[in-house]
């Protein structure tokens, strides 16, 4: 049984040059507990595909096709009502922006009675304490207002508000960026922690992939708005199957050899002109004929993983 | 070409409506420019990164000691030799979003910069140059050309500022963050391109970054800074690899292996 499964997930942008396709296709399940790294580079649609999963999408974006299968119910044709009882309680969001993601005038406290309140949830004091204690903050937190905390207690804020409600999946949208890389190191072990404990699976968008190395039991690789390969991050690691992941995980900087790089040279296709083939095709340095004249089909491969790539 | 700080420092506040006195920067020495040389400062949100870059930019007047180019202190420079301090010495600033004005296009901070500082005489031949430095930063000119700042993504105008920069190829380049809003894939090719215009160019960089890895592949040099102090300075690959201070170990530590099979400690609940 998944915690989650997108079914032929696509998404649109209506523009003034046209349509947008943000994200194409897209499917994945997600287990219990799992936490599932979603990578890509700007535009690749990981943030659209995560905050898809908890219909915050704005107009004028929405879903053009596909199925988000949650607790039997599906959030993507989800009413507003629906969506209100789901989201905080079944699926939860850590924001990318802690800075500014707490309600400015209200204390922490009030952000986590308001969250009770709204889900008609048992709250009070005691449990919001144990919930600060479980990000390892401590009770006096929730006297206090969001700007006498730093960058890292105010993620952590949003973490404990994320799991208030036990929800059975969590989003986490690059929750560590803007935070000091000592504190980003803090920040995942307190999600992991947290997550074990009341068994959600997690869905962490970023671009990192030594952080993704580190986090995540799968990884899902996207590239102009298509899950492009999606396997165990071991697999991922060991034998990258699509030559964007080869290439995303050779331009990490280590500390080998100095002054070598490895960029991905050339951009990513327009969103509003879709090529005829694989969108990898133009910057691929293994591309065939057949990759600029037809789209690769997801193949799956031993191991559990699957690519979308005609050399592959 | 030399910018020297000389025991330069900087407090605020103290006087009577600016609150306590603080310590942003202890007083510190440093020389760059004199070779070419890559110096990555290194350190967490509130060490005094920021502050130094904006004293060896002239931005911001030193509470103790001296900034100086060739010699001579910046705050009382000749307008001559100010203008040659302000054309060698240039900047790639940390937040890609503060640093234009929004209702210019974006080719006016590459046209202008080249007209004022000499580089062209006119606009249709500064064109020529701002196309190449677009290009060599993977920004295609067309899509780039005749845009607004608003319509850029953040990752683009940090590339736009390099760009800029390196199109008026400076002695020496203070870049705060310089990538730090762009891919990891696209700052493999930003980084090389700034390591290139030291090897081949002759330029010096200040690498302003809290990304040990990166400083670590382009820099020849590395100082850590902690709460307004150089905690532990050094040649690179010694800093790294022998880390002689725990913040510096810390820092170290912080980066994540990129390889599954090795365990970071994450899952680990201390």
């Amino acid at each position: 049984m998944s915690a989650l499964s997108v079914r032929n997930l696509s998404v649109e942008f209506a523009t003034a040059r046209g349509t947008a396709r943000a994200v194409q296709n897209v499917s994945f399940d997600l287990a219990p507990g799992e936490r599932l790294g979603l990578v890509g580079e700007s535009g690749s649609g990981k943030t659209t595909t995560a905050l898809s999963l908890l219909r915050l999408i704005r107009p004028p974006g929405r879903i053009a096709a596909g199925e988000i299968l949650l607790d039997g119910a599906d959030m993507a044709r989800a009413t507003a009502a629906e969506l209100r009882r789901m989201r905080g309680a079944r699926i939860a969001l850590v924001p990318q922006g802690a800075m500014n993601a707490l309600n400015p005038v209200l204390t922490c406290g009030a952000q986590f009675d308001d969250l009770f309140a709204a889900h008609g949830a048992a709250g009070g004091a005691p449990r919001v304490g144990e919930l600060l204690a479980s990000v390892g903050l401590g009770a006096e937190v929730a006297e206090l207002y969001p700007h006498q905390l730093s960058g890292g207690m105010k993620q952590r804020v949003c973490i404990a508000l994320a799991i208030a409600l036990r929800p059975a999946v969590i989003v986490a949208d690059e929750p560590t960026s803007a935070l000091d890389v000592i504190v980003q190191k803090q920040i995942l072990k307190t999600l992991i922690a947290v997550q074990r404990e009341i068994g959600a699976a997690v869905v962490l968008v970023g671009h990192d992939m030594g952080l993704m190395a580190q986090f995540a039991h799968r990884i899902g690789v996207m590239y102009a708005g298509r899950l492009v390969e999606l396997a165990p991050v071991r697999d991922i690691f060991a034998r990258p199957r699509h030559p964007y992941t080869r290439m995303l995980i050779d331009s990490l900087p280590g500390f080998g050899e100095r002054g070598v790089f490895k960029g991905i040279q050339g951009q990513p296709p327009s969103l509003l002109t879709p090529l005829p083939g694989c969108p990898f095709a133009p910057r691929c340095a293994i591309a065939m004929a057949r990759c600029g004249v037809e789209v690769p089909e997801t193949r799956i491969l031993e191991g559990g993983g699957e690519v979308r790539c005609h050399a592959a | 070409m030399r910018l020297e700080l000389k025991s330069a420092g900087v407090t605020f506040g103290g006087t009577l409506f600016a609150g306590p006195r603080k310590r942003a920067l202890a007083p510190l020495s440093l020389s760059v420019g004199d070779a070419p040389h890559i110096l990555a400062v290194v350190g967490e949100s509130g060490s005094g990164k920021t502050t130094l870059t904006r004293l060896l930019l002239g931005l911001l007047r030193p509470s103790t000691g001296a900034v100086t180019w060739n010699g001579g202190d910046v705050w009382r420079l000749p307008k001559p030799a100010f203008a040659a301090y302000r054309r060698a010495v240039q900047a790639v600033f940390q937040d890609p979003f503060g640093a234009y004005n929004p209702v210019y296009r974006v080719d006016r901070m590459l046209i202008l910069p080249a007209l004022r500082f000499g580089l062209a005489g006119s606009e249709e031949a500064a064109r020529p140059l701002a196309e190449a430095a677009l290009a060599a930063v993977g920004l295609r000119p067309a899509e780039t050309l005749g845009r607004f700042p608003h319509q850029l993504s953040g990752g683009q105008r940090q590339r736009l500022m390099v760009a800029r920069a390196m199109m008026l190829k400076p002695s020496v380049l203070i870049a705060d963050e310089p990538v730090s809003m762009v891919d990891a894939s696209l700052r493999a090719t930003i980084l090389e391109t700034l390591y290139r215009l030291r090897q081949d160019g002759g330029m010096s960089l200040v690498y302003v970054t809290h990304d040990l890895a990166t400083a670590y592949q382009i820099a020849d040099s590395i100082m850590v800074m902690r709460n307004g102090e150089v905690v532990e300075q050094g040649e690179t690959v010694s800093v790294i690899r022998t880390p002689a201070h725990a913040y510096t170990r810390d820092l170290v530590s912080a980066l994540p292996p990129p390889d599954p099979t090795v365990d970071w400690g994450l899952e680990s609940t201390t």
